[in-house]
């Protein structure tokens, strides 16, 4: 299929404007117009689409294009910001999928051009296909959808076992295609199952690295259907997006220090629970808290996941002003996998209009703990588990953390005494100068404001 | 299309993606994760020309599956973006 000259134009630009708009995305000064730009090639490669001389079913297409992008437009205007990371996963799952139902109109032609394309066809509708099935899963495990990790006995073998049964048909769908269309749909099937077996055992402190993966996934697939249908701003938006994806997943399992392959074939709970941790855990109340900052001359908040589904970002930051109005220097520490995704915790405070230079990540922070008088921890586990420093034999043993013990006192807002995301139980809540402080981060903050204002 | 002109693209486009990416502060790997997620979204026009060519009833069905989740990926990676970024431009301005 050629598109005319024209066509060809503007899918160029489109590439073109893609490039800038993820360079611009890269740095929080240009941010905000690099998705505005990209988002003008995307319109420009769609509008430039209808102009293809020859183009049937004019009316479906616009048909599809409204409910599809219509009803994703809505629901991503409504959704929290909380529940970002999950939208991300459905939005990219979709794109895989659509990679997939690509390649699967091509079988159902019959055909592919040659070796390769019909190679790239298979291989793409095969990255698409798990990225599809394994996004829903990251969706529904992030969503509350499926609240525990499906195990499967013999996991890793029934993995690879799938992965090799999806390659061969694979193979023999590159080789027979035209004439067994039977073996085209036990392979979209094969392939749908392996994103769903791969992703349903790996727990949800992983899953931003999964999504990411994924993302990286969609768009090498994309790139693949991209030259099966001879369309170069395909392939050009897919690979750097696969490309960019690969290494953004790198540097997200690099700051949970967890190996890719360790989340995806070894999962966290499966490792041993670590060390017997002796001490109690010792219970305060909203009063003794607040009294415990209100006269400290400088506390570190340590956010988590906790204070993000607690929706009690708002409440921190008007305790924060409280306590500055007081004198108190009051500091945001933010751990790189805060929140659900790097960077997560940082959108949500700054939507609290908590400012900038308030908020500091690992490095910058960590050292100032022990002048500390207080840390507090609102909602956050295992990103403050002395054991992943000291117990090797604990899962998360190696991981960054945010040195919150050494600081004279910690209080932790925690709606329970459960174990973090990771399964491990945290050594620090056990420490004789750690103060438990259980409820929902919400009204504990509203309570902690209350006894700060009673305070004067 | 050319197989060896086509690896160039590839190539090429590879390099592209990891040099964008390799110097980029951690708060902002959320957005860009969301916003590279909508540039696959581009995938809406292959499933356009896909569905603009198919012939039969089924091709049509999985053509029309097709375009109605590029769109979604396209239009919700968007939107999610957007929001996203809006964020740290409020406040880099604002306080």
């Amino acid at each position: 299929m050629s598109a005319p000259f024209y066509v060809q134009g503007a899918w160029f630009v489109g590439a073109l404007l893609f490039i800038f708009g993820l360079k611009g995305m890269s740095s929080p000064a240009s941010a905000r117009k690099g998705i505005v730009i990209a988002g003008y090639g995307m319109l420009l490669a769609i509008a430039a689409t209808f102009l293809i001389p020859g183009l049937q079913n004019i009316g479906l297409i616009a048909l599809a294009l409204v409910l599809g992008g219509g009803g994703a437009w809505i629901s991503a205007q409504k959704v929290k910001m909380t529940d970002m990371p999950q939208m991300v996963a459905i939005y990219n799952g979709m794109g895989g999928g659509a990679a997939a139902a690509i390649a699967a109109v091509e079988f159902a032609k019959g055909e592919m051009h040659g070796l390769v394309a019909a190679t790239l066809a298979t291989l793409g509708a095969l990255i698409g296909a798990v990225s599809f099935t394994g996004s829903c899963v990251a969706w529904a495990k992030l969503q509350g959808v499926l609240k525990k990790a499906y195990r499967l006995p013999a996991q890793n073998a029934v993995n690879v076992l799938l992965a090799v049964v999806a390659i061969g048909l694979g193979l023999a769908v590159i080789v027979l295609a035209p004439q067994h269309p039977e073996l085209v749909i036990a392979f979209f099937l094969v392939a749908l199952v392996l994103g769903l077996i791969v992703t349903l055992p790996i727990g949800g402190a992983d899953m931003p690295v999964v999504i990411s993966l994924f993302n990286a996934f969609t768009g090498l697939a994309v790139g693949f259907e991209g030259y099966v249908l001879g369309n170069p701003a395909l392939i050009i938006a897919g690979i750097v997006v696969g490309a960019a994806g690969t290494l953004l997943t790198q540097l997200m399992a690099k700051a949970m220090n967890r190996p890719i392959s360790n989340i995806l074939f070894t999962p966290l709970a499966a490792s041993g629970p670590g060390e017997a941790i002796s001490g109690t855990m010792k219970e305060v109340g909203p009063i003794d808290a607040a009294a415990m900052m209100r006269y400290a001359s400088k506390v570190i908040i340590v956010p988590g996941y906790g204070m993000a589904v607690a929706h009690a970002q708002h409440k921190v930051w008007e305790m924060t002003s409280i306590l500055e109005e007081a004198g108190v220097e009051v500091k945001f520490a933010i751990h790189p996998v805060a929140g659900r995704m790097p960077g997560h915790m940082n959108v949500l405070l700054a939507e609290a209009g908590v400012p900038y230079d308030k908020i500091f990540d690992l490095e910058e922070i960590n050292g100032e703990f022990g002048q500390a008088d207080v840390a507090l921890i609102i909602g956050a586990n295992d990103v403050v588990n002395p054991s992943a420093r000291t117990d090797k034999t604990s899962p998360i043993y190696g991981m960054p953390i945010l040195n919150a013990d050494m600081a004279q006192n910690v209080i932790v807002i925690k709606r329970g005494k459960g174990t973090g995301y990771s399964g491990v139980e945290n050594a620090l809540f056990y420490t004789d100068n750690c103060r438990m402080l259980y409820g929902d981060a919400q009204p504990m903050a509203g309570e902690i404001i209350q006894q700060l204002k009673a305070m004067g | 299309m050319d197989g060896l002109l086509a690896l160039y693209i590839f190539m090429l486009a590879a390099f592209t993606g990891y040099e964008i990416i390799a110097k980029v502060p951690v708060i902002l790997h959320t957005p860009l994760m969301s916003g590279s997620n909508f540039i696959h979204g581009v995938v809406v026009v292959g499933a356009m020309i896909v569905l603009g060519m198919a012939e039969t009833v089924l091709q049509q069905a999985i053509g029309f599956f097709a375009v109605a989740l590029g769109a979604a990926n396209a239009a919700g990676g968007y939107v999610v973006t957007e929001r996203m970024l809006a964020m740290f431009k409020k406040k880099e301005g604002g306080q």
